[in-house]
């Protein structure tokens, strides 16, 4: 199979008074046609920078290294080193964002189809054409048309996050990446939203899904494959069943323990979540960069850098436990 | 364990928000809520954006004066409160912790400062060694480092552990209530656990009442001893946490579906209706869930169900 997006050995730094932080450290992953990847990190990990480097990186983000290859017929571009007009024409058609809070993604003061007008300008588009396509596409998330006579402050969370599904989807993108697309918002609508991000790769409104979040329950969900991430580095990844059933890292263990399961009580038995704080990008530590939370971290752990192995096909993971002492 | 005192109640409590400019539209938040949080009890209030839970959080904390109903702490009507003195004496024993633990502190002073303010607010010591020590009980009590924390900015420190520092800053007063406002909801999934489990620690270690609200069906079942399910302002269903995993009411069964499992993946499609944009019509005197509810009747949407009791819960819904 070949792949759609291929990220490699990216690096995405932020420069600030303080020092460089490295948010992006070394990446390389591959998105394939058809499927939903899902990228699991907590606060912090880098999971938001590696989106934005891929889309449009804006400073003080700086790619410093690395490339993102798009393919397209036996035809490849490298993101990075397109110029910014050019990487603006490839958004809403060829790549296209769900942005996490659903409150700053569309502006307050206008209304709906005041920003579908917008799109007719930018694309050079027939407005009353694109109005019926986004008609269609809001109905395919369960809305209707009186959404365009509406202000973003008039609906609801949910509601708002499947308008911008349908806005994200009216050219039917390549790569739909969606960034905590559901974390603002409540169970139901959740539910709802993760449920029409597979129901329109199904339908093959878009092509391929990167969906990113903190919670692997949700990801367990919808993502065919997924990579664990932890202060700028991909630390394992794998098939979703892999990956739940038989986490390698200590981290996607843990990560996987701190889902309580439904119907414990405190009163019966004391779960425990991860200790301590995840480290500054600043300044990361040498080695592991998860050793110093790691239960099972010994000397090595700390001092040299874990590089990535493949244990079976398709699975990776970086971690000394699996290494030659 | 039994729960006799209520040292916090509600009485049909009720909030009728004003809007728009010229145009008067008043919003319903909280319909005729009434209910008791026990001595040394974590009460769990549950609902969705806009079921009014926050509003009873800000009710309690005399933050919002309620429209029509009463709270009463230990029995007094905390509506009579009056004067800076007075409200201090409340706070001191009604203390409230909030979602976002960054706009909790003041950015710009350091974790002691914030600290100092509080306790010279309530005149908690006389002299710098005995607020101290207050401060370093506090700090330990949530499982951190006085020495580690003390000294530095909030933004030094993660969502996780910031959310335990406005708890210890909660408890240097020495309250008996704590309400804590979906304390866990915009800190990262792993660290989830150790906040709540710092919730029970204080209930079980110093018989703190917990008012504890959230939407996380599996997160509230495993720190409450009972629920309260909201929807829309109001009660749906009340009874101990055990009726989160078996749901009486159809609206804590929509709940119940939604939450995503690590160990298997949604199977059937969802029953429930999708929200709609709100029409003008919604003013009809039903049931507040029968235009979601998958087996409503003609009499969900017409009348006002009353509480059922079944199987040690009150339950608001004809079908039971």
């Amino acid at each position: 199979m070949k792949p759609l997006l291929e990220v490699k050995n990216l690096r995405a730094y932020y420069r600030t008074f303080f020092g460089v932080v490295r948010a992006v450290d070394g990446v390389s992953f591959e998105l394939y046609r058809g499927e939903i990847l899902g990228i699991i990190g907590e606060s912090g990990c880098g999971k938001s920078s590696l989106v934005q480097s891929i889309v449009m990186p804006k400073p003080p983000l700086r790619v410093v290294e690395g490339s993102v290859l798009l393919h397209e017929n036996g035809r490849v571009v490298d993101l990075t080193r397109l110029d910014s007009r050019t990487r603006r024409s490839f958004l809403g058609t060829r790549i296209s964002l769900v942005p996490q809070y659903v409150m700053d993604a569309l502006p307050t003061v206008r209304r709906v189809r005041d920003v579908l007008r917008d799109i007719a300008r930018e694309k050079k588009l027939d407005y009353e054409e694109l109005k019926k396509l986004f008609v269609r596409r809001l109905r395919g998330v369960n809305l209707d048309e009186s959404v365009l006579e509406r202000y973003p402050l008039e609906l609801s969370g949910g509601m708002r996050q499947r308008t911008i599904l349908a806005l994200a989807t009216l050219f039917n993108p390549d790569i739909l990446i969606a960034d905590e697309p559901a974390s603002a918002l409540d169970l139901v609508s959740q539910r709802q939203v993760l449920e029409l991000i597979r129901q329109l790769r199904d339908e093959k409104i878009v092509g391929s899904v990167i969906y990113i979040t903190h919670d692997i329950a949700s990801v367990r969900q919808i993502a065919d494959r997924v990579l664990v991430m932890y202060a700028g580095k991909i630390l394992e990844s794998g098939s979703v069943e892999d990956i739940v059933n038989e986490p390698l890292h200590p981290y996607t263990k843990v990560l996987i323990k701190s889902v309580p399961p439904l119907g414990v009580s405190y009163t019966e038995r004391r779960l425990e979540g991860l200790k301590g704080a995840p480290p500054s990008l600043l300044s990361p530590p040498p080695g592991c960069r998860f050793a110093p939370r790691c239960p099972y971290a010994f000397a090595r752990c700390m001092k040299e850098e874990t590089p990535l192995v493949e244990t079976k096909e398709g699975r990776v993971v970086s971690c000394w436990l699996y290494l030659e002492r | 364990m039994k729960v006799s005192e209520k040292i916090l109640e509600l009485r049909e409590v009720t909030k009728v928000f004003r809007t728009g400019l010229l145009r008067g539209r008043s919003v319903l938040a909280v319909d005729k809520v009434s209910f008791h949080l026990g001595r040394g009890e974590i009460l769990g209030l549950l609902g969705e954006s806009g079921s009014g839970k926050s509003t009873i959080a800000k009710i309690i904390l005399k933050i919002y004066e309620p429209t029509s109903g009463k709270v009463l702490y230990r029995g007094r009507d905390v509506s009579e409160i009056r004067g800076w003195k007075e409200l201090k004496q409340y706070y001191s024993k009604v203390q409230g912790v909030f979602q976002d633990p960054f706009s909790s502190f003041n950015p710009r002073r350091m974790i002691r400062d914030t600290f100092y303010d509080t306790i010279r607010n309530f005149g908690l010591a006389r002299t710098k060694e005995e607020a101290d020590a207050i401060i370093v009980k506090a700090v330990n009590t949530v499982g951190l480092n006085y020495e580690e924390v003390i000294n530095k900015y909030p933004h030094e420190f993660s969502g996780g552990q910031l959310q335990r520092l406005s708890i210890a800053r909660a408890l240097l007063v020495n309250p008996e209530v704590i309400v804590a406002d979906e304390p866990v909801s915009m800190v990262d999934a792993s660290t989830r656990i150790d906040i709540l489990n710092t919730l029970i620690d204080l209930k079980q270690n110093f018989g703190i009442s917990v008012l504890l609200i959230g939407h996380d069906l599996s997160l509230m079942r495993y720190a409450s001893d009972r629920v309260i399910v909201l929807y829309k302002g109001q009660v749906l269903e009340e009874g101990p946490a055990s009726i989160l995993e078996k749901p009486n009411h159809p609206y804590t069964r929509m709940l119940y579906e939604a939450v995503p499992r690590i160990e298997e993946k949604w199977s059937e499609k969802p029953r429930y209706a999708p929200e709609l944009p709100a029409s003008a019509s919604a003013g009809a005197r039903g049931c507040v869930f029968a235009d979601r509810c998958p087996i409503r009747t003609e009499r969900c949407l017409a009348e006002e169900p009353p509480f059922v009791t079944k199987d040690g819960a009150r339950v608001k819904c004809w079908r039971v």
